[in-house]
């Protein structure tokens, strides 16, 4: 006992499978030596490395930022990469892929269905005036207090934790799911933009938030401390606040107005000319 | 848009239950305030009672109101648990259908009921 209450060596217990190869998953154990600091991303690495080169995961930053290491950890969903051993404080660990989504690959899940719901809720700024988003002349003003109504959704990286631990994307293929809403409401929230209409188009039907029950699973997993129930169920709001005619019309920020009376210093260069 | 405005009725369904269920419970159980209910005295279903209430238009009305929410609440939330089992499309409408016309179905039989209770009431 070298590690706190952690033996040095520890069991990690993988879901395995293949399409097309195996009939269904199976569970097999890889011993490997804990070190301080290790996290289940260390010990998936060192597994291939040192044992079954054929063991396959989704990982790229290692840092908690682009969400391609969810996985079940001991049951519960969440990052390999910011998930340490030693909270886990078990000489077993067990990974899984994240539940409610087709497995490409032992621990790799299809995430298109999360895309596609995603794609269409249509999360970027949809506004009029699309000759100054493409050629911007200037920002779109917002208040640091505008920016305070959605900011905690905008830190959403993908991950699709949220997803695995939801009971309705479970059973209801056709629910957008915690990602897809979260976003939506990231936007139809944010004072720059005008896409409320067309986002209605899904979030009004079937798709949309309506077969949440407010387990709130969703917001217990998330590695980045986003709170998606909440965005659901104030998306609910604002959509039977529409259907009740309720809904404040607001007409979408304009451009900040250009300093007046003040003028440039020349000894400040003017901007690189855009490449993209 | 449909899922929109049927939850949006299936709150507005929720918050008349509340209120009428709150004056049902106010009459029967605090009949001490609400004596103007009760007319003749005594406990509140007694039968002099049920019949002075009977006559009343407004208490007729609001019986038939508390019908209509109360099943379309209901209705609508079996649906929903239904759904959560994930029929297929044709499944799910003919469900719908279903719901809606034992809905309707009742709705009638329970207005019918209760407007031939007033009448009776208003003979007696």
């Amino acid at each position: 006992m070298s590690n706190g209450n952690l033996p040095e060596q520890i069991v990690f217990r993988i879901r395995r499978f293949a399409p097309g190869r195996d009939q269904e998953p199976v569970w097999k154990e890889y011993p490997i030596a804990y070190e301080a600091g290790m996290t289940v991303l260390d010990g998936l690495w060192k597994i291939k490395e040192s044992i079954d080169p054929t063991l396959a995961w989704r990982a790229s930053c290692r840092m908690g930022v682009c969400g391609s290491c969810g996985m079940l950890i001991n049951g519960k969903a969440g990052l390999g990469c910011n998930t340490q051993i030693s909270e886990l404080a078990t000489a077993v660990v067990s990974v899984a892929p994240l539940s409610n989504f087709p497995i490409v690959r032992d621990l790799v899940p299809d995430l298109r269905p999360l895309f596609d719901a995603h794609t269409a809720l249509s999360p970027y700024i949809i506004r009029s005036d699309s000759a100054e988003q493409e050629e911007p002349t200037r920002e779109y003003y917002q208040s640091s207090e505008e920016m305070e109504s959605y900011l905690q959704f905008s830190y959403c990286i993908k991950c699709a934790c949220c997803m695995a631990a939801c009971p309705t994307c479970a059973t209801d293929p056709v629910y957008s799911g915690p990602v897809a809403l979260a976003q939506a409401h990231r936007y139809n929230t944010d004072t720059r933009d005008d896409g409320f209409q067309t986002r209605k188009e899904v979030l009004a039907g079937e798709a949309g938030p309506w077969r949440c029950h407010f387990a709130g699973e969703c917001s217990r997993v998330c590695p980045k401390g986003v709170d998606p129930a909440k965005a659901i169920q104030l998306m609910k709001r604002q959509l039977v606040g529409d259907a009740l005619g309720l809904r404040k019309k607001r007409t979408p920020a304009g451009l900040v107005k250009k300093p007046e009376g003040i003028e440039r210093r020349p000894d400040i260069p003017e901007a690189p000319v855009p490449t993209v | 848009m449909r899922d929109q405005k049927l939850w949006t009725w299936h709150l507005a369904a929720g918050a008349i239950i509340l209120i009428l269920l709150g004056l049902h419970m106010t009459i029967m159980h605090l009949d001490a305030l609400l004596g103007i209910f009760n007319p003749a005295g005594g406990h509140p279903i007694d039968w002099a009672n049920v019949v002075a209430r009977g006559q009343s238009l407004a208490f007729t009305l609001t019986y038939i109101l508390l019908l209509g929410a109360a099943l379309f609440h209901g209705l609508y939330g079996l649906r929903n648990i239904l759904f959560e089992l994930d029929p297929a499309p044709p499944l799910k409408k003919a469900l719908s259908w279903v719901l809606v016309l034992v809905g309707v179905g009742l709705f009638i039989f329970g207005t019918w009921a209760a407007w031939v209770g007033h009448q009776v009431a208003s003979l007696t």
